[in-house]
Parts: C-alpha cells; structure tokens; sequence
C-alpha cells in the first residue's frame, strides 16, 4: 500500500511541476486531453480491465455528459456544477438500470450490445437538432467557476482538469486494492468461481459498469466546459474503439498503463499530424498485434519480454 | 399516395434491405457456428464488395459480368488473408482478445480502404437500368428484383452446400463439437478457413447488389454489419432459415419506422430491436433456450 501511495505521489508532483517546464498553450491544450482522456481510460479500465467486461459504448456516456452539461447551462442557464452533478447522477442510475440486462450478456454479445447503446446515443446526439443542435453542433458552454475563480483559461482548466483526473486514479487505485477490487478480478478469471465463493458477481458487475459510467459522465461535462463546443463527431464508435486501444496499450488492470496509454494515444496524432488519415489504420495495427503479442500491455509486457531476452541470453553465453 | 399503395412500398424496399442483412447475417452465423468468433470484420467484407466492383467497372472497365465475379474473389482473399494473419495465430484466445482482434482488422481494413479509394461516396449503375416498374401499386427499382432473385439463389446454394455435400456436413460437424470433428478425421482448421471463405464471398455479394440502390463508401460496412449482425442474432445464429427470416423482419420493421416515424431515427430503430432481444431472448426469436453447462 505504501508503494501505492508513493506511485501516486509521484504522479501528482509531476502534473503538478509539467506546466512549469512547458512553454506554449498549444503543449497544455495536448496535456489537459491526456488529463481527459485519462479520466476516461481508466474509467474503462475499472470494467475492461478488471472485472472482464467490454464495453464498446463508453463515448456515448462521455456524450450524454458533455451533452448535458452544455444543453443545461447554455441553454437553461443552470450553474454548471449542478447541472454537472445532476448530469452524473442520472447517468449513472441509467448505467445501473441498463446494466442489469447488458450485464447479464457475455463476450461477443456484450460487445455488441455496448456498440448498439452507444450508436443509439450517438443517433439521438445528431438527430435531436432542437435540443443538440444536430450535426453542427452546440457552442457557447460557459467555464466552470469556483467562487470568483473563472476556469477561463489554458493553466486554469490544466488544473482543474488534472485535479478530476489525480482523483479518479486515486479512487480507481483504492478500489483496486480493496476487497471489491480481488472480487472484480476474481469474476474476470471465472464468474463461476466467484459466485461460488460467495461473491455476488451481477451486481457487482454492473455497480462497476455503473461507476465507470459515472466518470465517463463527469469527463465529458469538463470536456464541453473546457473546450465551450462539442459536436457530434467526438462521441461517436471510433473514439469508443480509441478508449479500448488506450486500456489495452496500457494493460489490462493496470491503473497506470491507462495513464499512459491515454497519453500515448493523444500525443500519437499530434506527432502524426502529417499522416492525419493513418492513425486509424494506426490503431487497428496497435490493436490486433498487441492483443497477439503483448497482452499484459506495455507497462507491463515490455519488463517481461525484456527478462525473457535476458534469460535467452544467459542460456546462450 | 393511398396508405395502402404506401404500405406496399415500405414492405417491398423492407424486404429488399431485410435481405441484404440477412445475407450478411449468413456470413457471420457461418463464422461464428464454425469457430464461436463473432467476425467484427464482416461488414468490410460487404464495403470491399462494392468498392472493388466500383474500380473495376469505372478504373479498369470491365463489363458487369466481369467486374462481379473479379471483386468477389479480390475480397475472399482479403477474408482469406485475414483468417491467416489475425485468427489461426491464436488457438486458445479469450473471446474478449477476438472481439478486440477482429475489431482491429475491421478498423485496419476500412484505413486501408479509406487511403486505396477516397472519402467520397459512390454511385453504382443498376445491373439492368434504372427505369422503375410499377408493381401492386408500389414503384420498384429493377435492383430490388435482382436483390430479391440472388438472396434466393444464394440461400438455396448455401442449403444445398450444407445438407448435401461432404464439406457442408464437414463444417456442420466441426459446429456442433469441434474436438469430436477432428477425431473422426475433418481437418478443423481447413474448415475455419472454409468458413471465411465462404462469408467473406457472400458478403461482398450482399455489397455489391446493395450498391445501386443505398451508395458506397469506405465506412459503410459498419451500419450494414452491425445490421446483418442484429439479423443474424434475431435468427439465433442459425445459418439456416432463421437468419433469413430475421434480416427480412429487420429490414420491413426499419422501412416502415422510417417511412412512419422518422427517417432520421431509422438506424436507431434496429439497434433498439437489437438491444431488446439480446435483453429478453438472447438465444433468438425462433429457438429453445439452452442451458450452459460449466
């Protein structure tokens, strides 16, 4: 536990001491992504990674955030902190009360339901043009604000951001390391095997996927309070598979690897930007050889390949 | 227009969709009875279908005919090739790493396809005209009826193929139990590729009549795979009857929500179908449920 602590320590000092070191709005707009999409990896994690399940529909849940957010406070002109609360918590009962029967199904069928729900949010995003504005899209969101502090700009937003995201992992670690977090492993390894020793593996399969819901849901109100504009095109099945491809570069079960596999994935079409259109070509390579090649993730498949070239090595000297 | 005359027309150009999923839907249930992988890939089998067709008549000027059968093979081979790279490779896999393998290979597939083509949508010519017939009152395309009489065709084929060829019961066999396939002598592994072979063709079948009337592009392999795939979970995964049935009840129930509720919402209609089975009966509309043994 203490090696936790200090792991996460780490971490905070770095987020804390990077904007320091970086010159630029351009770096920081690169890292409050890494923040987001970091909020959204592990998220996924929690349910992937842990308790077994996929989900193939989690940007829908970050779109009902961001939708309802912006719709709420641009135009109802609630406090965006209630409707960030208020979006959350009715996304999560939704997530609960859904995730009885999506739950209930296994491997390909789950995968296929996860894609159906998230294309149904997606359809509602582009075809509910009075309440989303359609395809086009919906500005003006206005920042968050905490008494006279205005979230207005790239520094301001960087820590807010980070401070959601040092949050969730923190959450995400505990809960990794707790009962809950063997019981969740245990149902990945034989849902059988856990229900027989007494561990209620349908509820708690879907109280994780409603959890994992819930930060998706938050992620996506920050995301349309930071950038003020969402449409669409954010939310749809390919950034659903993007989030897979970062739990699965990073590792499955591992926090951190979503950490970095999130950063991976943001920083790899940034660098790429003159191949704009390969990165999806990109993705599907990173998936299908990883998934072959490294299925522990990078975190922790590159010590093991590098100790099976060691010991390759001394057996040959 | 009468509702009636209206009725009529949402259930011909119903049935004509319905039978392009349930096409598609064939080719994943042969998968998936001959290896219990669900091949996300499927739909760019359909997408490649349309695109070779659309090179081959317009880039390398081949009549119809030919341009047909040319494409057809050029996207078994891409099945082929994939059931040599992504899916022999792994024997013991979890169906969590196919479902992200296959998703790979569709994505890779439709990059490609994205970078080969361009992100335009295409048109194809109709295979014979595009002069409507009137009919009970409804206006069909000439398409409609080679759509309707190839699905016949293909289906009694493939009925034929698995009742009464050698192959055909060899890959029915390898369905019901995989291990007591190979101990009487089938080669398992030949029959997997089999089974790519055969759905990548009928596929790119379904994409190339489907063509003329709907466009093609490099992305949409996705709504009509996802689509044959609610057709084949409908049918129970059946590679009979009971897939048919379930893209052609499909493919009615989206015209008439389109043309009655809204077109907007019309591909919300067959996930929402989707979802409801997979909640209330996951083993499809027209079968038994079975008990899993551990």
């Amino acid at each position: 536990m203490k090696r936790e602590l200090l792991k996460f320590l780490i971490l905070a000092l770095l987020v804390a001491i990077l904007p320091m070191l970086l010159s630029g709005s351009y770096l920081l707009n690169v890292l409050i992504f890494v923040g987001i999409h970091t909020m959204l990896a592990v998220a996924l994690n929690l349910l992937l990674g842990f308790a077994g399940q996929i989900s193939l529909g989690h940007a829908g849940f970050f779109g009902l955030g961001a939708y309802a957010s912006g719709i709420l406070t641009s135009t109802y002109g609630i406090n965006p902190w209630i409707a960030m609360t208020a979006a959350a918590a009715v996304v999560t009962l939704l997530a609960f009360a859904i995730g009885f029967p999506i739950l209930k199904l296994k491997g390909h069928y789950l995968a296929m339901a996860t894609l159906g729900l998230g294309i149904i949010f997606f359809i509602v995003f582009n075809e509910a043009v009075n309440l989303t504005g359609g395809p086009s899209g919906l500005s003006g969101i206005p920042s968050l604000k905490a008494g006279s502090l205005t979230f207005d700009n790239d520094l301001k937003n960087y820590a807010l951001i980070w401070l959601f995201t040092l949050g969730t992992v923190l959450l995400s670690v505990n809960l990794a390391n707790s009962r809950i977090g063997r019981a969740l492993r245990a149902i990945h390894d034989s849902e059988v095997a856990a229900r027989v020793m007494g561990v209620n593996a349908r509820l708690l399969k879907v109280q994780i996927f409603a959890l994992s819901a819930c930060i998706s849901t938050i992620a996506g109100s920050l995301y349309a309070h930071t950038m003020g504009f969402i449409s669409p095109t954010s939310f749809g099945f390919n950034f659903s598979v993007e989030l897979v491809t970062m739990v699965i570069i990073g590792g499955l079960g591992s926090i951190y690897g979503s950490l970095v596999g999130a950063f991976i994935l943001t920083i790899l079409p940034e660098a790429l930007r003159t191949f704009q259109d390969y990165d999806i070509i990109i993705y599907g390579l990173i998936l299908i050889l990883m998934t072959m090649y490294l299925p522990g993730g990078l975190v922790r498949g590159i010590p093991a390949v590098l100790a099976r070239f060691r010991s390759a090595g001394k057996q040959e000297g | 227009m009468p509702i009636f005359d209206q009725l009529t027309q949402y259930l011909f150009s119903g049935l004509a969709t319905g039978a392009i999923y349930a096409l598609i839907g064939l080719g994943f249930a042969i998968i998936y009875n001959a290896t219990g992988i669900i091949n996300f890939a499927q739909g760019e089998f359909v997408m490649l279908g349309g695109m070779f067709t659309l090179s081959l008549l317009g880039g390398a000027g081949l009549p119809l005919g030919g341009a047909v059968p040319v494409a057809i093979i050029l996207t078994t081979v891409v099945g082929m090739v994939f059931e040599r790279l992504a899916i022999r490779p792994l024997k013991s896999a979890t169906p969590l790493s196919l479902v992200i393998i296959t998703i790979g290979g569709s994505i890779l597939i439709r990059g490609i396809a994205m970078l080969g083509w361009d992100k335009d949508t295409h048109s194809l010519p109709g295979f014979s005209g595009d002069e409507p017939i009137e009919m009970f009152g409804a206006s069909l395309m000439p398409q409609h009826l080679w759509i309707f009489v190839v699905t016949i065709f293909v289906i009694g084929c493939s009925k034929l193929f698995f009742n009464y060829t050698v192959s055909g019961k060899a890959m029915r066999a390898c369905s019901y139990n995989s291990r007591a396939a190979s101990l009487i002598g089938i080669d398992v592994r030949r029959m997997v590729l089999f089974s790519f072979i055969i759905s990548s063709a009928m596929g790119s079948l379904a994409g190339i009549i489907i063509a003329p009337l709907t466009m093609t592009a490099y992305d949409v392999g996705i709504m009509l795979g996802l689509k044959g795939f609610c057709a084949a979970i409908i049918g129970g995964m059946s590679s009979g009857f009971g897939t048919v049935l379930g893209g052609l009840l499909l493919g009615i129930l989206e015209s008439l929500g389109a043309g009655l509720i809204s077109s907007g919402y019309k591909d919300a209609i067959a996930f929402v179908i989707l979802l409801l089975i997979l909640f209330i009966r996951p083993q499809g509309l027209f079968k038994k449920a079975e008990t899993e043994r551990v």
